[in-house]
């Protein structure tokens, strides 16, 4: 049996163009859209340009600035994408964030404060690309991380420190601030699985039995997969909070499925996780109102007041909408949290979401293209886990809002208020462009360790 | 890993893709209804905030928008509001809309389709946006009349012209009046409207169509349509016993008029509103046909009138008993006052059932108009020729039977006195049904506490004198 050329054989190489000049010319068009909306919604409503406006432009295409000069040098061969595209949905967030401000006498100061943690994320983005030069670094101590993001997303619920809103034990409380500890946590727990599983991924592959066709594992390997569906049960029913435990489970499946490349895994996590669901639907009371005000909103009008007028809102936007400052998304309760979508649906039209969710669809693709031409397993599983998460969290938001799924608590990336989404995401972010950037290094063109070794080298653990 | 991560990349795409189909799915399917929900207040406070089209009677108004200070520039008038108060309807911030004001909705507050154009020339203009204006099929006359013959009485008159559906007149009382509703102070308005619903005699129920009651012996026209149909003559002599044990029961039903012996001609039987003869003539006929006849008048349909409506039920499933009672119009067989005046209207128009309606155009803020209603023929129910003996029978129902007191001098009128007991401890039903050629007007009235005998005159003797009066109003 031969094996097909490596190309690595040939000595070619593989160099991809840096394009940070198109970079840059998207940044400032991404730039404008949130700035646009900010001017628009100043002009729609009281006929003036903002107050502080020089001021609050020149920081908004000032970061903008900074942080790709910061990519220019530190990760030049980065993805081009990545960075305009989140930039065009921050702004728009922030941009939505202050037009809400403007509904209340005296108006609120939330976009400020959104400023600020942007400032912040954006800061720590810059910081990742500063210090970490190579992501494989962030392969050490998968257990200690993994603990550690373990008694973050159950920190919640220690009585004194933890709060529950909105039905959802998921802050808690240090001084004035609140905080989601699973927005660390998930950053956390994706470094340690992508670091386990990529260790592991031999002795997780195993096949056990085969039945109707797939290769189930040994009952012993089930152990970690039974361990998170746990927790993930137990988010579910402590803190009930059916989004996180989604995500978390989704990460978690995604990772250890790229790794094993057994399919035998997601079809496993998926009847443990609907049954976990049918389990929350029958024990807990903060599910079934979920659900209930998912199929039949309208036979429990006060119940289901929120998504009831968030249905009123997109309706009254329609396809184009009613442009910034002339809807009134502040009727819906928590327009600036987890309805943000709906309000910008209502002002930009339900076309403007559709283009919202291309976004986010814009920062995936480009995160599963890093996983798939990253050279090294760890980087794949990283940005492929990381890249999902997005995917999963933005299905369930906007999904929950357009009444597709049950609402779950999540926030929507980048937009919703709040700042321990916004700076966990904006480090995730800097964590994918340093794997872009090492995956488009020009490089001596090969491929994945395992599929390089000779078929005679297979080692009984390998051999099927 | 390449494989998996494919794979995984083509499962996102497949959730994305869900999302826009659902986004896509969200502007084109429940948006609408949405809209039309009278708990969105994003659309009710646009509405408020309009100037809202008027309803015209002729060149009257009977609901217009009056410039107005407070929370909001304009504010809804009924300037003879208890008269019109079952057309028209409430308009009210908290409580919703009604009748005409909530059928026409889209057209008053100018967000119709009909209407895209002059809403965008308006804001190119730069002029607010203006409802559109309907002008209705109502006779001012003919409504007066009705209201002052009903009075105090709970019921319900409707007037049609049959041979184009226009409704004339539209009736349920007591009335009220809609300005009450239309108090922009909310606390003012949530008391008017408590001591409106509360009221024991339930104003805001509309008995003329969305409100249905045992038909009683109006529905023996039915009946004899259906015989008629099946080769019965006004002359065909039918069997009028005493009393009539009804098929499969110990049960029997008498009669609370005299026949006139043990057999009487159809006609006879019509005119004197025997029992026990349509009770074994709807067994004779069969269920089947019964329900067939009433079917092509209307019942189990929406009745399409443009007003919010209930649709009139003739019981599926019946028994031979049940069949004998329902031909009398007793057991579950229930009808608008609407309804019946749709039966005798398609009897007076040979036999063509006319869809009502009660407007006739609807007119932009420039008086261009927008939309016409055309009259619009539903089915037709009955032959001409049956149609003719139907007419025959029925004016010898007012010549000489129990509808004398409908008679007017100079006019030909046919109809059908009716009496339903729906309960022993009420007073019974009373109804007239019937048409007049000249004014050409097909009308039901219908009084629900008649406060007399329980006596199949009653129909005759309470209900006639109001038809009387409406056809004299028109005349």
């Amino acid at each position: 049996m031969s094996v097909a050329q490596q190309p690595s054989a040939t000595g070619e190489y593989i160099i991809y163009r840096r394009r940070r000049g198109v970079e840059l010319a998207l940044l400032f068009a991404a730039c404008s859209f949130g700035a646009a909306g900010w001017v628009l919604t100043h002009l729609n409503l009281h006929g003036s340009l903002p107050p502080n406006f020089a001021f609050g432009v020149g920081i908004w295409y000032g970061l903008a600035l900074i942080a790709h000069l910061v990519v220019r040098f530190r990760a030049p061969y980065a993805d081009p994408l990545i960075l305009p595209a989140v930039m065009l949905l921050n702004g728009l967030g922030l941009a939505m964030i202050a037009r809400l401000d403007q509904v209340r006498d005296p108006v609120l100061n939330d976009a400020s404060r959104q400023m600020m943690w942007t400032t912040i994320g954006m800061s720590l983005f810059v910081l990742v690309l500063w210090f970490l030069k190579d992501h494989r670094r962030l392969q050490r101590f998968p257990y200690l991380m993994f603990i550690s993001g373990f008694v973050m997303l159950l920190l919640p619920l220690l009585p004194g420190l933890g709060r529950a809103a909105g039905g959802a034990r998921i802050w808690i409380k240090l001084g004035p601030f609140s905080f989601q500890p699973a927005e660390v946590a998930k950053i956390l727990l994706a470094f340690a699985f992508a670091a386990y599983f990529y260790e592991k991924k031999e002795v997780l592959a195993l096949a056990g039995k085969r039945f109707l066709g797939i290769d189930f594992p040994r009952a012993r390997d089930l152990l970690p997969i039974a361990l998170m569906w746990m927790l993930a049960l137990a988010i579910m029913v402590f803190q009930n909070d059916l989004g996180t435990a989604l995500l978390f489970f989704g990460l978690f499946t995604v990772m250890i499925y790229v790794a094993t490349q057994r399919p035998a895994w997601p079809i496993l996590a998926g009847l443990g996780f609907a049954v976990a669901g049918v389990l929350a639907a029958k024990f807990t009371h903060h599910v079934p109102r979920r659900l209930g005000a998912w199929l039949h909103p309208f036979d429990d009008f006060q119940q289901s007041y929120q998504i009831i007028m968030a249905q009123y809102g997109m309706a009254w936007g329609g396809l184009f909408g009613r442009g910034w400052g002339q809807g009134r998304p502040q009727v819906t309760p928590l327009p600036k949290d987890d309805f943000i979508a709906a309000s910008l649906a209502e002002e930009i039209g339900l076309v403007g979401l559709m283009a919202i969710v291309l976004l986010y669809g814009i920062v995936i693709a480009r995160g599963m293209k890093t996983a798939l031409i990253c050279p090294d397993g760890y980087g794949k599983l990283l940005a492929g886990g990381l890249a999902f998460t997005f995917a999963l969290q933005v299905f369930a938001i906007i999904g929950g809002i357009t009444r597709l799924l049950p609402l779950t608590g999540l926030t929507t990336p980048f937009m919703s208020k709040g700042g321990s989404s916004l700076i966990s995401n904006w480090i995730i972010v800097g964590i994918l462009m340093v794997i872009s950037h090492r995956a488009r290094m020009p490089q001596r063109a090969t491929a994945t360790p395992q599929e390089l070794l000779q078929p005679n080298a297979m080692t009984a653990v390998i051999a099927k | 890993m390449n494989g998996p991560l494919r794979k995984v990349s083509f499962f996102i795409g497949l959730l994305l893709t869900a999302l826009l189909l659902n986004i896509s799915w969200l502007s084109v399917g429940p948006s609408n209804d949405l809209l039309k929900d009278s708990r969105n207040v994003r659309v009710r406070d646009a509405e408020f905030a309009t100037n809202r089209g008027a309803i015209l009677v002729g060149n009257d108004p009977i609901a217009e928008s009056v410039a107005a200070e407070g929370r909001y520039p304009w504010v809804r008038r009924f300037p003879a509001g208890p008269t019109w108060s079952s057309v028209t309807g409430w308009y009210s911030f908290s409580y919703g809309r009604q009748e005409l004001e909530s059928s026409w909705n889209q057209e008053l507050s100018g967000t119709a389709s009909s209407q895209t154009f002059s809403r965008i020339v308006d804001v190119l203009a730069g002029r607010q946006p203006v409802g559109a204006t309907l002008n209705t099929t109502l006779n001012t006359n003919a409504q007066k009349a009705a209201v002052e013959a009903l009075g105090n009485k709970k019921g319900a008159a409707v007037a049609i012209d049959y041979t184009t559906g226009e409704v004339l007149a539209l009736v349920s009382t007591p009335t009220y009046d809609p300005n009450l509703l239309t108090n922009l102070d909310a606390k003012v308005e949530k008391e008017h409207w408590n001591s409106l619903l509360n009221d024991e005699n339930e104003p805001l129920k509309n008995r003329a169509t969305r409100e249905i009651f045992p038909p009683g012996s109006t529905f023996k026209l039915l009946v004899a349509a259906a015989a008629v149909e099946s080769g019965y003559t006004p002359s065909t002599e039918v069997e009028s016993p005493n009393s009539y044990r009804l098929p499969g029961s110990s049960h029997s039903i008498g009669n609370s008029t005299n026949c006139g012996g043990e057999k009487v001609t159809l006609e006879k039987a019509l005119a004197t509103s025997c029992n026990t003869a349509f009770g074994k003539l709807g067994v004779d006929l069969g269920d089947e046909k019964v329900r067939q006849m009433a079917e092509k008048f209307g019942f189990n349909s929406d009745p399409r009138i443009d007003l919010p409506a209930t649709k009139s039920v003739f019981p599926t499933k019946l028994d031979q008993a049940q069949l004998a009672l329902s031909s009398i119009g007793q057991y579950e067989v229930a009808a608008t006052p609407l309804q019946m005046a749709m039966v005798a209207g398609a009897i007076a128009n040979d036999g063509k059932l006319m869809r009502p309606h009660l407007v006739k155009t609807v007119a932009g803020s420039d008086l261009r108009i927008i939309q016409t209603v055309n009259p619009e023929k539903l089915g037709d129910p009955i032959n001409s020729n049956t149609a003719t003996l139907m007419r025959q029978m029925m004016e010898s129902v007012v010549k000489d039977g129990t509808g004398s007191p409908a008679a007017v001098n100079g006019v030909t009128i046919g109809g059908k006195t009716g009496t339903a007991q729906s309960d022993p401890n009420r007073p019974p039903y009373a109804w007239f049904v019937g048409y007049a050629t000249e004014p050409h007007v097909a009308i039901a009235v219908f009084v629900q506490d008649s406060g007399i005998e329980r006596d199949d005159i009653s129909g005759g003797r309470v209900a006639a004198p109001i038809f009387k009066s409406i056809v004299e109003a028109i005349k």
